[in-house]
């Protein structure tokens, strides 16, 4: 029971990290249309950004900081070096460029800091458990985690359903044109979702450093998971990103603590252990499968 | 242009024929095995080519084919060492005349199943769900410690077939090249037979197609097939050039290259795909002899080609030789009605 509940904690937890870079993508693609394959590279600029920023000053803020400045900037450089000129073009062209830049950011991260993982320490005032419920301990920044993902969710909702800007960036994923003639700058809105979308890929990213270690190719691994949460949601459903996000985390967590365990039962330990963990990992694909085929749309469609 | 593209392809595939008596005289043996490699990403990235540039399909999980077809040859070659049958039933093989049908009748099942179920999708759903297929078949290879895991397979020496010595380096690059030549005629059968014209069709408008009664469902089923087929064929050789086999091969990176090639060398084309595979391994096998960091000059070479060469090299190409191409299909022209978010939008929302 205890065991359960950790469990399903950690599954929050990943879920609520899974949002913050579901967010982004899914506001990126329902409103520019763009397959942003680069995704994972800002959460990535900001893990590293962060990391550096810690080990050279101590600081938890300085880090948080640099790590979300860091991303936001190449966010927002992105958009207008690259970006901006493939809204027109099909999916595959944005494709082959963002897989391009996925190429460059890995290796341009490999020139900067080496092949070498960093380690994060935990902020100094985030160390420790917190007894949860009676015999059962949970560290406080797997907690701290989860208030900052929900708190952003609902900083999203309202930005998105009760601002000005929400509303132009509601009215521009369907009527760009119209927004256009009412004489919005339609490409600074733009600039500035996608700088919204790093900013929180990078909060993601700097909240996972201490988690896991920071390194290249961190962000890929992580790119596929937040494409599943996406179309699990719905495409450009920021719900259905939150939605999804605490499904995916949930469902990955808890396959990967118990069917090992489960066919360790059948089966001699070793080669349950490897199995186990394949089809732990299968899971999420073959829930995202299943959902597709009953709601081809996902759970949340966006302009349904 | 069709007749020019087909010349070229011949004129092409005669001249790299000669590749295996010249390498010695140049000194540079590493060229065979170079070119072994471009040959059967060619006919992989080709295959792909069926259903990204004719029909539209962007299946994002076409390197599962390719793993599938690979792992096709390397299990039976491991039931063939072991000499325990796979399942109790099929003995073991390693002669390629056995191990290639299998591989392509394995990737031909595999596209059936994953394509009757990814094709109930269309746009951005299919492309994450094809992703999904192929992700799970590379999760279900790095558990199955039985045939190696995450290390992969490794396949000994391969046995000669038909008096062909497939331990010789250029003898495997001959066949290759010889496969691919197969494979080309036939996507270029296909592209111009009914069928394609039926491929075509569905990239346009799917909706206008199915209105005129054709049954869109089936001919994309059976293009994802084919393809499928083509791509474990692909497989197969590459694990008898390799001698190994590992879940690598259908990593989703791998799916992502071959895209890469499609897209590079010009979608919808039958030389593009060909082009665009010698263009992307060259280009990874030169730069990396260059630098250990080549990554970060691949990248933004490929971010050029997107921003300034419409339609991939071989409309680089075509524009240098300043022809319009009336007869070919425009390379980019992938309907922006298959996938852009705008046309994703059920009707009301759009006039609503």
């Amino acid at each position: 029971m205890a065991l359960l509940l950790e469990q399903l904690l950690n599954g929050v937890q990943l879920g609520v990290t899974l949002f913050l870079l579901a967010a982004g993508l899914t506001l990126v693609f329902g409103i520019m249309g763009v397959i942003n394959l680069a995704h994972g590279s800002l959460y990535m600029v900001g893990a590293y950004a962060a990391a550096v920023a810690a080990s050279s000053t101590g600081s938890a803020v300085v880090a948080l900081l640099a790590g979300l400045a860091a991303a936001a900037a190449v966010g927002m450089v992105v958009e207008y070096a690259v970006l901006r000129r493939l809204y027109a073009r099909d999916h595959l062209d944005q494709v082959l460029a963002t897989f391009g830049l996925i190429l460059f950011f890995n290796e341009g991260m490999v020139l900067l800091f080496g092949r070498q993982p960093l380690f994060v320490n935990v902020p100094e005032a985030l160390r420790g458990t917190v007894r949860v419920l009676p015999g059962v301990d949970y560290p406080i920044y797997r907690l701290a985690i989860i208030a900052v993902g929900l708190l952003v969710a609902l900083g999203l909702y309202v930005l998105i359903q009760r601002t000005r800007v929400g509303m132009l960036v509601r009215a521009g994923a369907t009527h760009r044109e119209m927004v256009r003639a009412l004489g919005v700058d339609v490409r600074l809105l733009y600039t500035l979702v996608f700088g919204l979308g790093a900013f929180l890929a990078g909060l993601a990213g700097v909240m996972t450093g201490p988690i896991l270690s920071v390194q290249v190719g961190m962000g890929e691994q992580i790119l596929i998971l937040t494409f599943v949460v996406v179309v699990i949601g719905g495409i450009g459903s920021v719900r259905g990103a939150l939605f999804g996000a605490v499904l995916v985390g949930l469902v990955d967590t808890v396959l990967r603590a118990y069917v090992p365990g489960l066919l360790r039962q059948v089966m001699e330990g070793s080669e349950a252990d490897a199995l186990g963990a394949g089809l732990a990992s299968m899971g999420v694909y073959l829930l995202m499968a299943l959902v597709l085929l009953v709601k081809p749309r996902g759970l949340f469609p966006a302009h349904a | 242009m069709i007749r020019d593209e087909r010349a070229w392809v011949v004129a092409l595939l005669v001249l790299a024929a000669f590749i295996p008596v010249l390498a010695p005289m140049l000194d540079s043996p590493a060229t065979v095995g170079l070119a072994t490699r471009i040959v059967i990403y060619a006919i992989a990235a080709s295959s792909l080519n069926l259903i990204l540039g004719h029909a539209g399909l962007v299946s994002f999980g076409h390197a599962a084919y390719f793993g599938l077809g690979g792992y096709a040859v390397g299990i039976l070659y491991a039931h063939y060492s072991s000499g325990e049958p796979f399942l109790g039933l099929i003995p073991g093989s390693n002669s390629l005349l056995v191990t290639m049908p299998a591989a392509i009748l394995v990737g031909g099942v595999g596209a059936a199943i994953i394509g009757a179920l990814s094709l109930r999708t269309a746009g951005v759903q299919f492309i994450m769900i094809t992703l999904a297929f192929a992700q799970m078949l590379f999760f279900l290879f790095v558990s199955l410690k039985a045939y190696g895991g995450d290390d992969g397979l490794a396949i000994r020496r391969v046995a000669p077939v038909l008096g062909l010595n497939l331990r010789d380096a250029a003898t495997l690059f001959w066949i290759c090249l010889g496969l691919l030549a197969a494979w080309l005629f036939l996507m270029d059968r296909i592209a111009r037979s009914r069928f394609g014209r039926v491929l075509a069709g569905v990239r346009q408008g799917e909706r206008r197609m199915a209105a005129l009664g054709v049954r869109t469902y089936f001919y994309k089923l059976v293009a994802f097939v084919i393809a499928g087929m083509g791509a474990a064929m692909a497989g197969a050789l590459m694990v008898n050039y390799l001698r190994f086999v590992s879940p690598d091969m259908m990593a989703w990176t791998k799916s992502g290259e071959m895209m890469i090639m499609v897209i590079l060398g010009g979608l919808g084309t039958l030389l593009g795909p060909v082009i665009g595979a010698a263009a992307l391994v060259t280009l990874e096998y030169s730069l990396s002899g260059m630098t250990e960091h080549w990554q970060f000059v691949l990248g933004p070479i490929l971010l050029l080609v997107v921003l300034f060469a419409r339609g991939g090299l071989m409309g680089v190409v075509r524009r240098l030789a300043g022809r319009r191409a009336p007869e070919a299909e425009p390379p980019q022209a992938l309907p922006a009605g298959e996938l852009t978010p705008s046309q994703a939008l059920p009707e009301t929302a759009r006039h609503g």
